[in-house]
């Protein structure tokens, strides 16, 4: 009875195993589908024009994969080193009775839908950013605060947990040694939080990368590759959630969608880059 | 009154009423201590699990005060100065007292940065400097040979026992005058426990250790002095082989035959 229980648990859990990769497989080849018609009529070439024009039946997708990467870049240029602060403050700096409360709202900023983000970051952050930097206001910089903003909250929270797991003893036998808090922090407990932390960023990253709403208040979806960092620009979320509606031709629709594919396809290759390169690194011989 | 040995040899440290509080406790946890911690010897320290001894040896490098709200009274005398004052260095005191803990400790970097990690903290940064105190402590620490054709590797590939004579390296190669060890057996198969007896005895030498143990053979093969606490009290300090053989106070008499504890 209890073998036969073992072998149910293991055919449940393994289904349900199976069932992600399925449907991971079963978007990948809706997108593919889709997107068949507008790869046979636009080719790679798709992935290099800079002119998107659906009335003259034009589509380059390289200002939106620019925008997509130089926002997402922006963004954890900006967020990273902020998160990291914050976790290291909640977790080794800060007296006790701001621990609990700094983390909770930290933990409640990170359950903030994107919507509200970018509503706030239209109506009250905009003005701020046309005053100081000139410009429109929206455009590539605001986007990137905007989800800087989005992700730190998420980001320090679980930075802060990784951190949290360093052994008092560890951290006792640094100080013992006559370690400041600045030591400690930089040779003990980044170093021992250090798969954590990068796990933490691949997920912000992954969440600022696909982010939606946030960044299609702020950023202006003008399909042109910015000269300045003020400049209007889209990416390629903002592109796909603001033309399905109006996309009436039969290849301005299949490029949308080839338009997604290519959303997936640098998604996938920039986490699986990111995890094999600092992942891997910390389990070789430290040199 | 507990009863305390007058020792003759000079002394490394000269505690003198000390009393401990922890944080959010009403009465101290270490009460009216006074002892002498002879140079070049070792003294243990014995008794039942909360008696205090861990607490008494913590304080000596001032451990309690990584923790808000612990206080401390009376004096520990060290190199003629009272180290529970207010402007101590800790910093400059835990490179003079150094602290061995109840499980390896080794640092999340190499086996060379390990050990060279004190000697940075200090400001030491030519190289053939660090290369040559690292492999000098490595060596007093007896694991030279199986530690000098990888010293570029991460030191948790090290075994447990392995790990425990780098934490050791890494505390000596500072060149405390005193050592502090916490259960540094606890985690320890007999074995390598016994390479790390032999080799608190060879430090002697060198350094004037106090360690912690739960282990009352342990204290009785590696130590010149014994002191037994029971809750918070120092009952006895006395040689060895006296405390062990012919205690004066019938509470360490007790302990030692077995009779609580």
């Amino acid at each position: 009875m209890n073998r036969f229980l073992d072998r149910f648990f293991h055919l449940s859990t393994l289904s349900i195993a199976l069932l992600t990769l399925l449907v991971t497989g079963a978007i990948f080849g809706v997108l593919l589908d889709e997107a068949k018609p507008a790869m046979d009529a636009l080719g790679l070439s798709f992935l290099i024009d800079t002119k998107w024009a659906p009335n003259l039946e034009k589509f380059g997708a390289l200002p939106a994969i620019v925008g997509s990467i130089l926002s997402t870049a922006l963004a954890m240029f900006i967020a990273v080193p902020l998160a990291i602060g914050v976790s290291i403050f909640l977790s080794e700096i800060s007296p006790q009775i701001f621990k609990t409360p700094v983390g909770v709202s930290i933990e409640l900023l990170a359950a903030i839908p994107s919507v509200v983000y970018g509503m706030w970051g239209l109506f009250y952050f905009v003005p701020i950013i046309r005053d100081l930097f000139g410009g429109l206001g929206i455009g590539l910089l605001t986007a990137g605060i905007v989800l800087a903003i989005m992700i730190l909250p998420f980001m320090a929270a679980v930075t802060r947990d990784a951190m949290n797991t360093t052994p008092d003893i560890l951290k006792e036998s640094a100080y013992a040694l006559g370690g400041t808090k600045w030591d400690v922090v930089k040779d003990v407990v980044i170093p021992y939080a250090k798969a954590g932390i990068i796990g933490a960023a691949i997920l912000a990253l992954g969440r600022a990368i696909g982010e939606t709403m946030a960044v299609t208040f702020v950023m202006g979806n003008v399909h042109k590759i910015p000269s300045l960092i003020t400049d209007p620009a889209t990416s390629i979320p903002v592109a796909l959630a603001n033309e399905f509606t109006e996309a009436d031709g039969a290849l301005y629709f299949s490029s949308l969608f080839y338009l997604a594919l290519v959303l997936f396809v640098i998604s996938f290759v920039i986490i699986a880059f990111a995890k094999y390169a600092f992942l891997n690194r910390g389990k070789r011989a430290v040199s | 009154m507990p009863t305390i040995i007058d020792i003759t040899e000079d002394k490394a440290i000269e505690v003198k009423n000390f009393e401990f509080t922890y944080a959010g406790s009403d009465e101290p946890n270490l009460k009216n201590i006074s002892m002498p911690i002879a140079k070049n010897r070792v003294t243990a320290l014995i008794g039942p699990s909360g008696c205090g001894k861990t607490t008494l040896l913590r304080s000596f490098n001032r451990m309690h005060d990584l923790y808000p709200g612990n206080s401390y009274a009376g004096e520990i005398l060290f190199e003629g100065r009272n180290i529970l004052q207010e402007k101590e260095d800790m910093i400059k005191l835990r490179t003079q007292i150094g602290m061995i803990f109840q499980k390896p400790t080794a640092f999340p970097m190499s086996i060379f940065d390990n050990v060279a990690y004190g000697l940075r903290l200090k400001g030491i940064k030519n190289k053939s400097e660090l290369a040559d105190r690292v492999e000098k402590a490595l060596k007093d620490a007896a694991i030279w040979k199986e530690t000098s054709a990888r010293l570029k590797h991460d030191a948790n590939g090290l075994s447990g026992g392995q790990q425990q004579r780098l934490c050791i390296a890494r505390a000596i190669a500072v060149e405390p005058e005193v050592l502090l060890f916490d259960e540094p057996t606890s985690a320890l198969d007999p074995i390598s426990t016994q390479g790390i007896e032999r080799l608190i005895i060879e430090l002697k030498e060198k350094v004037s250790i106090l360690i912690v143990t739960h282990n009352m053979q342990q204290a009785a093969r590696v130590s010149d002095y014994t002191g037994f606490m029971y809750l918070g009290d120092l009952i006895e300090l006395g040689r060895t082989e006296d405390l062990f053989v012919t205690p004066c106070e019938k509470l360490t008499e007790e302990y030692i035959t077995g009779k609580f504890g």
